[in-house]
């Protein structure tokens, strides 16, 4: 099941730092669990798609990514959203603040 | 009739494209090869040239393999692409983070790691591709369980 996220976007100094943590196994196929792990992220600036990641199993448990975005402003949205190797997928909206 | 026949059939079509499309854009290639000179051919990437402008931040000793923050930014100008390695796990191939207009290269995050190995960043910008290198001792394993 697609565990809760949470995330944080501020201006710092001049720029938007967003810090994300995702609720996942993130289970290798050596775990008894099998593989399972998150494989795409994708972070989109006021509906724009600004950093499109692929991630393997080696990204550990619960990921929390940090991302810096050129500029921006109080109030813009940000969303990120994950889509894992068994099609489970889960999205998250904030505006900086 | 025939009509509606097709018409249900193409849409059968499209429910059944829709799960592989959404997973198609992950490179099984550079992400399933067990070692780092594969998992760079599978990218595209052949013979980065070393550079000192890919900053990677990193403890020299993690304790706990499970979880070790590495945080990478690269001054390289015109980077649209982050690629991180961890030369000894089984996959080599942790992550690679395409920067569109409107992001800085720039990628914190928190990695597994079998046993000490060397951490290859790979940054690519205007058609090139550049590597810097960054040893991480490792205590505890935390690829096991």
């Amino acid at each position: 099941m697609a565990g809760p996220m949470k995330m944080r976007a501020t201006i710092a100094g001049g720029n938007t730092e967003v810090r994300v943590l995702m609720t996942h196994p993130m289970t290798t196929a050596q775990m008894k669990e099998g593989l399972h792990h998150i494989q795409n992220v994708v972070v989109k600036q006021n509906g724009k798609t600004v950093v499109e990641a692929e991630i393997s199993q080696a990204v550990s448990r619960n990921p929390v990514f940090s991302f810096r975005l050129k500029g921006g402003a109080k109030g813009d949205k940000i969303e990120v959203s994950w889509l894992d190797n068994k099609g489970e997928s889960n999205k998250i909206e904030t505006a900086v603040a | 009739m025939n009509n509606i026949r097709r018409s249900l059939l193409a849409a059968a079509g499209l429910l059944l494209l829709k799960p592989l499309a959404a997973l198609a854009a992950w490179n099984q290639e550079a992400f399933g090869a067990k070692s780092a000179a594969d998992a760079l051919k599978g990218l595209g990437t052949a013979n980065p040239a070393p550079s000192k402008d890919i900053v990677i931040e990193a403890p020299q000793i993690a304790e706990n393999g499970a979880v070790v923050p590495i945080e990478i930014s690269s001054n390289i100008p015109g980077t649209t692409s982050i690629a991180v390695l961890i030369e000894k796990n089984p996959f080599p191939l942790a992550g690679k983070f395409d920067f569109k207009e409107g992001a800085l290269p720039f990628v914190k995050l928190n990695v597994k790691m079998g046993e000490t190995s060397d951490v290859r960043v790979i940054a690519l910008a205007g058609g090139k591709s550049f590597v810097a290198t960054r040893e991480i001792k490792v205590t505890i394993g935390g690829c096991g369980g």
